[in-house]
């Protein structure tokens, strides 16, 4: 009954919180540029503008991938805080991710395939590190479900700052922010165009913001997994990693997929990998 | 009032002429006139655009895609011409290739006068035309109702 109470607060909730963030993401944003900003709520007025749009799809399958990507990632994010295996909740994140792809392919436009294959790339460039996050945590705590992680005694972060480390680097691509953001941009004004989101509008579009707001919530409830056993302590490392990555996101420009693929992939094997190895010895 | 007013998105196209209202549209976006206050988002995709801000004079090589962009934005959308040359041809209006203003190819909704406009009639122009969006997404919605019972009535 309480696993049913808590994934119903975080499809209510998640949302919300995200949309919030979003917001303060670009408040703090238009801050660092000494700009005043748009107001606070400003993303749920995007989102709702977007439901209210003609719908252009190009293609009816574009739809379903869309709709499949937002159930994905709700999946993921509930089966999270429902304590259920770390292992599957990656897959399910991963899923949901593909599904993205198949919906950038879905339409022929070459700004679509462009951004569909950087998202691959970029698929590659973090995936191993959030195996390895996976894996430390169970060679500290002895499991994989969530809930056990979450009950551990002891701090995460104690036995884990490498990986710790790792996961914060790659989680700069995973939230879409610069220099990692390699398969879209916010608008349209790049190399790329929009990059996977460039053929979606509309409701589609909206679907999609939507998710992304679910996966931030998520992927700052695995930041928060490392400081566990001290929630605030955790409370207070969501939002430091939060503000950090909107500031690294201000202050650097896009980087090449073939430096971002390499640094990523240096990242997991010395910071993550260094760390399971020290793990083992003591 | 529908979200449509607190999201305006705006694709800009610049048809041709001296690029004077292009700078003058860019300048809004800076920390000076900083039109994201209102939500505003030059957004650079027609797909997911509602305002279309066009600056200079249609010659015959912008007509093409001045149409194009515009086919591609949904409804409702709105066309907002900007400076001397997007409303009427301007300076260059007598010349060989020169058709005149953005109206002679798309309907306009809101002309914004000026050599450059300034930035402050600029946001002037699109907040002004904001009313106009939500009245065509009024008529858009009635439309819809419309078809709807339509259909039901087969």
């Amino acid at each position: 009954m309480k696993t049913v109470l808590t994934i119903v607060l975080f499809i209510v909730a998640a949302p919300l919180a995200g949309g919030l963030m979003a917001g303060l993401d670009r408040k703090a944003g238009a801050w660092m540029q000494s700009r005043v900003g748009p107001p606070l709520l400003q993303p749920f007025y995007d989102v709702a503008k977007l439901f209210s749009k003609q719908n252009i799809a190009v293609h009816k399958s574009q739809k379903y991938y869309v709709l499949c990507f937002l159930v994905f990632v709700i999946l993921s994010g509930a089966l999270f805080v429902a304590g259920q295996d770390l292992l599957l909740v990656i897959f399910a994140l991963t899923l949901a991710d593909v599904f993205l792809i198949l919906g950038a392919y879905s339409v022929r436009s070459p700004y679509s395939y462009v951004g569909a294959e950087r998202e691959l790339v970029q698929m590659m460039a973090y995936e191993p590190m959030v195996i390895i996050t996976a894996i430390g945590m169970y060679m500290v705590t002895k499991s994989f479900s969530v809930a056990d992680i979450a009950a551990f005694e002891q701090n995460l972060f104690v036995k884990l700052p490498g990986i710790f480390i790792g996961l914060l680097f790659v989680l700069t691509g995973k939230l879409r922010k610069s220099p990692f953001d390699l398969s879209m941009s916010h608008h349209a004004h790049q190399e790329i165009v929009g990059g996977v989101l460039t053929e979606f509008s509309g409701a589609e579009l909206a679907m999609v913001k939507i998710a992304y707001w679910y996966q931030n919530v998520f992927l700052l409830g695995l930041v928060c997994l490392f400081f566990a056993s001290a929630f605030w302590l955790g409370v207070g490392a969501v939002m430091l990693t939060f503000f950090l990555e909107v500031f690294i996101d201000n202050n650097s420009a896009r980087l090449t997929w073939q430096f971002t693929l390499a640094s990523s992939w240096i990242a997991a094997a010395v910071l993550g990998m260094g760390n399971l190895v020290v793990l083992i010895f003591i | 009032m529908s979200y449509l007013q607190k999201s305006p998105w705006l694709i800009h196209y610049d048809a041709s002429g001296c690029n004077g209202c292009d700078i003058e549209v860019l300048a809004c976006l800076t920390p000076v006139y900083d039109v994201e206050r209102f939500g505003i988002l030059n957004i650079g995709n027609p797909k997911q655009a509602d305002i279309f801000v066009v600056t200079g004079p249609v010659n015959e090589q912008s007509k093409a895609v001045i149409e194009r962009i515009y086919n591609q934005m949904p409804s409702p959308k709105i066309v907002v011409a900007v400076g001397a040359c997007a409303c009427s041809g301007g300076i260059f209006r007598e010349c060989y290739n020169v058709s005149g203003g953005v109206d002679k190819v798309i309907p306009v909704d809101v002309f914004v006068p000026g050599c450059a406009a300034r930035p402050q009639s600029i946001i002037d122009g699109i907040i002004t035309g904001l009313e106009v969006l939500d009245e065509k997404y009024k008529q858009l919605k009635d439309e819809r109702k419309r078809r709807k019972v339509e259909r039901a009535n087969g």
